[in-house]
């Protein structure tokens, strides 16, 4: 990739939580711009606004004030179709808690996102069977969601996000729930699938693990940016950690 | 590229079905309400049907086993109709119907908060939601009516049989009887339906950020 284009702006965004008696400000101006093909990471403590500026992102709620633009389009302007479109074809999402659809299969679950898109049945099959052994889970396509552990879930969940090719991934703590060991396997999974479709990732998370392969860390404190580190910051720094 | 997300039709009866199956003693408690409000309505209707074929052959044995059976038949009358007391029982007993159904839907809706949160963050539209939900009710609607008024029939027919004898047989007034239970059907259907709209709707305006909140 030669130019870098960016895959998502963000230009002042606050957003207010009105509570009745009194009014939350969770973010306070937040500048953000997110090249494409990038792993990127938010981080920053629980209460620091990571989660209402990732939905913001993922299109999942809409800034009070500012404007979030994904792929040149301000999802402010979008109506009810277009923004289902956007969820569907240009974002992947990857949640804390799996969330497969607990009465579909593994394969029903990968191919939910394309039968949405309009793909025939025959082809989604095709892809969602690919997809499944991308991600490691082959011959596990007819297990429902409880007849896998944690971490085959997570990775049903990532060829969920990847069944329609999206440009972005989102990841609200998609390590939370999972063991150390099954975490890192997530994170190069979702790693390997940055690099090998170039796909941006985002993902929201208080792992330090991700760290290691993120190309790039945003730091958000108080409800704004505390600061933005690249790869090569990173890497003193984690290294300075783990000695 | 067309900005169009779609769910087939086809799809979407699968997805019900399916739903309705791993779920499937839920649907059983929902469906049992359906059964019996349709049974009673369909067994009353029925055993309307067959005394007033009874009274109207003229015969004078029919007509004093039907007066001992507790019709009240003045001197003249040539048909029957249902009372307004069993009209208000039927009615009640709709209503009850009605109630638990909304009551055991909201519970689904509420139970599968995550799930359409989930579903609208992969991209589905509202009427996407309620068309699911809608159409779980219908196949419910559909087992529970058909149940329900064949269970009415048979016990308008037993009771029948064991009030009047084997003389009504063979004047079973058969296109009547089916028509009764074919409205019976059909108006459990329509209470199936009439209860899961609410929930169904509640259930579409979901905002997709529920997905994503980690307390279940």
């Amino acid at each position: 990739m030669t130019d870098k284009k960016q895959i998502v702006r963000v230009t002042d965004v606050t957003k207010d939580f009105d509570l009745g008696k009194i009014v939350v400000k969770v973010l306070k101006g937040i500048d953000l711009e997110i090249e494409t093909g990038k792993y990127v990471s938010i981080m920053g403590p629980s209460g620091s606004g990571k989660s209402t500026l990732f939905n913001m992102i993922g299109g999942l709620d809409k800034p009070t004030e500012g404007k979030v633009f994904i792929d040149e389009v301000d999802i402010a302007q979008l109506d009810a179709y277009e923004l289902a479109w956007l969820r569907c074809r240009k974002i992947g999402y990857i949640f804390q808690t799996f969330n497969l659809i607990p009465v579909m299969t593994a394969l029903e679950n990968v191919t939910l996102p394309m039968t949405f898109a309009g793909t025939p049945n025959e082809a989604s099959i095709q892809r969602g069977m690919k997809l499944l052994a991308q991600v490691g889970l082959e011959g596990r396509h007819a297990h429902r969601p409880a007849e896998l552990s944690g971490g085959q879930q997570q990775r049903v969940a990532v060829a969920r996000a990847l069944a329609n090719s999206p440009a972005i991934i989102l990841a609200d703590e998609p390590t939370g729930n999972l063991d150390l060991k099954t975490g890192e396997e997530i994170i190069s999974l979702l790693k390997e699938m940055s690099d090998q479709q170039g796909v941006t990732v985002i993902s929201a998370t208080h792992d330090y693990k991700m760290l290691n392969v993120s190309d790039q860390v945003i730091w958000i404190r108080d409800g704004r940016v505390d600061k933005i580190q690249d790869r090569d910051e990173l890497e003193i720094h984690t290294g300075g950690m783990s000695s | 590229m067309s900005h169009l997300v779609v769910l087939p039709w086809k799809q979407s009866l699968i997805m019900s079905y399916k739903s309705i199956r791993s779920r499937f003693f839920r649907s059983l408690v929902t469906t049992l309400t359906l059964v019996l409000a349709v049974s009673f309505l369909a067994y009353s209707q029925i055993s309307l049907d067959i005394a007033d074929r009874m009274l109207a052959t003229g015969d004078s044995d029919m007509h004093r086993s039907l007066l001992q059976s507790g019709y009240d038949i003045l001197p003249g009358d040539t048909s029957l109709s249902s009372s307004p007391k069993q009209r208000w029982i039927v009615i009640l007993s709709l209503l009850v119907c009605v109630v638990g159904i909304i009551n055991a839907q909201l519970m689904s809706v509420t139970e599968r908060f995550r799930e359409i949160g989930t579903m609208k963050c992969l991209g589905a539209l509202d009427r996407f939601i309620v068309r699911i939900f809608v159409m779980e009710a219908a196949i419910q609607g559909l087992a529970g009516s058909v149940t329900g008024a064949v269970l009415g029939a048979v016990t308008a027919f037993a009771g029948a049989l064991l009030r009047f004898g084997t003389d009504i047989i063979p004047i079973l007034p058969w296109q009547t009887i089916f028509s009764s239970s074919l409205v019976a059907t059909a108006t459990g259907i329509g209470l199936s339906l009439l209860g899961v709209l609410y929930p169904a709707m509640m259930a579409a305006r979901m905002q997709p950020v529920e997905a994503m909140r980690v307390e279940q």
